[in-house]
């Protein structure tokens, strides 16, 4: 029954993202229990070194010129097609910018259920219980994972990538590409890194983070005078940085950057699953916010449930005295 | 030719949300609803394109809430050239996205459009998002976490965002169906009274949809988040909070 987990490997320009050791350590967990094996697929061109240090029992990789850039159209065809070849009773995806574009694509074709921006997986009475963060983190739904097919979009940074240790040696076995990929409707055309910044918010030991608390962008001057004071930089969460008020450099979450200071002094911010993402991992991390029950609270060491004006000003004018 | 906007009603996170005693939805009679917050970014990017090509731009929804009218006319307000509901049995009810791309993928067909824009993401998607299931049940091109488009001939360039600010750019031949991450601009605001002028003035055309068989997202639960790893609470007037704060840093040689 249950054979085989497949998990796809996600890789850009040759690099192996970390979420993919995440998804693989989990498959690995689930795996052992009930005797199935761990397939990686890897897609790509020109990427056969990068699958045999890919730590799964097999490691299915498929290369193909379409498949050089992320191409949306043609991992979803590459998937799905490894999918009905290997038949496996789970296949993990990461919840990112490219697997978002693949896994409910895919279990739609497939008609396999999806639980999508699972942040756990869990045996309950026997029972696979995925968790899923919905409602910007404020609700969780466990949803049951039977063995006849699903798929999962896992969040990145949920699980540890320390299971995935690479033992044994990877098998790796080409696959040949879907006829599908000599047809596509869409087209890569090329990447993009963002400009050297002024500041690196992921080397600063101290960051003051401010989101939509803020309100306007003539607030932000009294968190560049706390940063200034506390020797610390300036970051946001993404709805100012859409707004154009502090560059993209400053962005701190899943489609921004990961930051990991020493101190996180986060005000008005809610504390999205998104970019609860980006700085979960810092040393110190204390929130200022309005609502007693912002997410920001479940993962700050300290809390203070305020208008962010006031305790800004009032650490601004010991800061300055 | 046309752009087809997909909007959203949704639980606003920012209030206070209960679970109804069923365990398996919210208290659906203490939700106050929005619109989707990236559908909102979806209709600006596509006015934004109307405004590059003179494209019509109608909205498209689901009236799961009772008060989808209201987004509509706002969006008509906004700029819109047309405004389509589909009603049915739906009413009050948490859809799945499968369900959801379900009942829109005929509509969508029927519009013809040159694009189909919609939010990324959504609050309660729990079954993966909406652009790819539709583009998937549509047969056409699709991707998400886009934050510009450019209409060309027989193709949308779009720049989609991958993660520490790096962008990759992307061609998708039309009909095609997209993700919004952000507009290129803040969605526009629109006052009340233009809002009223096209309750006046347009009509919303109605399209009736059957219920699906299976409509609600598959779960056993919902629950709050556990609180374990709060934090500790800091409580008091601003300064005896900012003395603690000022402690707790000194002590980690952080001031």
């Amino acid at each position: 029954m249950a054979e085989r987990i497949l998990v796809l490997a996600e890789q850009l320009e040759g690099q192996l993202t970390d979420v993919t050791l995440e998804l693989i350590g989990v498959a690995r967990r689930l795996a052992a229990p009930r005797g199935s094996t761990v397939d990686a697929l890897v897609l790509g061109e020109g990427v056969s070194a990068l699958a045999a240090t890919v730590p799964a029992d097999r490691t299915l990789l498929m290369e193909h010129p379409a498949l050089r850039l992320f191409n949306p159209e043609a991992a979803q065809r590459a998937l799905e097609a490894v999918a009905r070849e290997t038949s496996p009773w789970l296949v993990l995806v990461p919840n990112t910018s490219l697997g978002m574009d693949v896994a409910a694509a895919v279990a739609t074709r497939l008609g396999w259920p999806l639980v999508a921006y699972c942040q756990a997986i869990e045996e309950r009475d026997g029972q696979l219980v995925a968790t899923s963060q919905l409602f910007g983190g404020k609700i969780l739904a466990d949803c049951p994972v039977g063995t006849d097919h699903a798929v999962i979009s896992v969040l990145a940074g949920a699980f540890s990538s320390e299971a995935a240790a690479p033992e044994p040696p990877a098998r790796i076995e080409r696959l040949a590409p879907p006829a599908e990929l000599d047809g596509l409707r869409v087209r890569a055309v090329g990447l993009e890194r963002p400009e050297a910044a002024d500041v690196d918010i992921t080397r600063a030991e101290k960051i003051v983070a401010v989101g939509r608390g803020i309100e306007s962008k003539e607030n932000l001057e009294l968190a560049e005078e706390l940063a200034e004071g506390l020797g610390a930089v300036v970051a946001a969460s993404r709805p100012l940085v859409d707004a154009g008020w502090l560059p993209r450099s400053r962005q701190v979450g899943k489609s921004g950057l990961k930051v990991k200071p020493r101190l996180y002094l986060a005000l008005g911010i809610s504390g999205a699953p998104e970019h609860l993402e980006g700085m979960r991992d810092a040393e110190l991390i204390i929130a200022v916010n309005t609502d007693p029950k912002a997410p920001i609270f479940d993962v700050a060491h300290y809390g203070v449930v305020a208008d962010l004006f006031e305790v800004a000003e009032a650490l601004q004018e010991r800061l300055g005295g | 030719m046309t752009l087809a906007v997909i909007l959203k009603q949704v639980p606003d996170v920012v209030e206070e949300l209960a679970i109804d005693p069923s365990g398996t939805d919210l208290d659906r009679d203490s939700v106050s609803y929005v619109v989707n917050e990236f559908d909102e970014h979806a209709l600006e990017e596509a006015l934004l394109l109307r405004e590059a090509t003179g494209e019509d731009v109608v909205v498209v929804g689901v009236d799961t809430t009772g008060e989808l009218d209201q987004a509509l006319y706002t969006a008509l307000a906004k700029g819109a050239q047309r405004a389509v509901k589909l009603v049915g049995d739906v009413e009050g009810s948490w859809l799945s996205t499968r369900a959801l791309a379900g009942l829109l993928a005929p509509v969508i067909r029927e519009l013809s459009p040159r694009l189909v824009l919609t939010g990324v993401q959504a609050p309660d998607d729990l079954d993966g998002q909406l652009a790819p299931t539709l583009g998937a049940l549509l047969d056409w091109p699709h991707t998400g976490v886009v934050v510009g488009t450019e209409l060309a001939d027989g193709l949308v360039r779009v720049r989609k965002e991958l993660w520490g600010g790096i962008m990759l750019d992307l061609e998708l031949a039309t009909p095609a169906v997209l993700g919004i991450q952000a507009a290129r601009a803040t969605p526009r605001y629109v006052p009340v009274g233009r809002v009223r002028q096209a309750m006046r003035e347009s009509t919303i055309e109605e399209v009736e949809v059957e219920t699906p068989v299976e409509s609600a997202p598959k779960l056993s639960r919902l629950r709050a988040p556990e609180a374990a790893g709060r934090a500790e609470m800091l409580t008091g007037s601003p300064s005896d909070v900012v003395e603690r704060i000022l402690e707790i840093l000194r002590a980690r040689g952080l001031y």
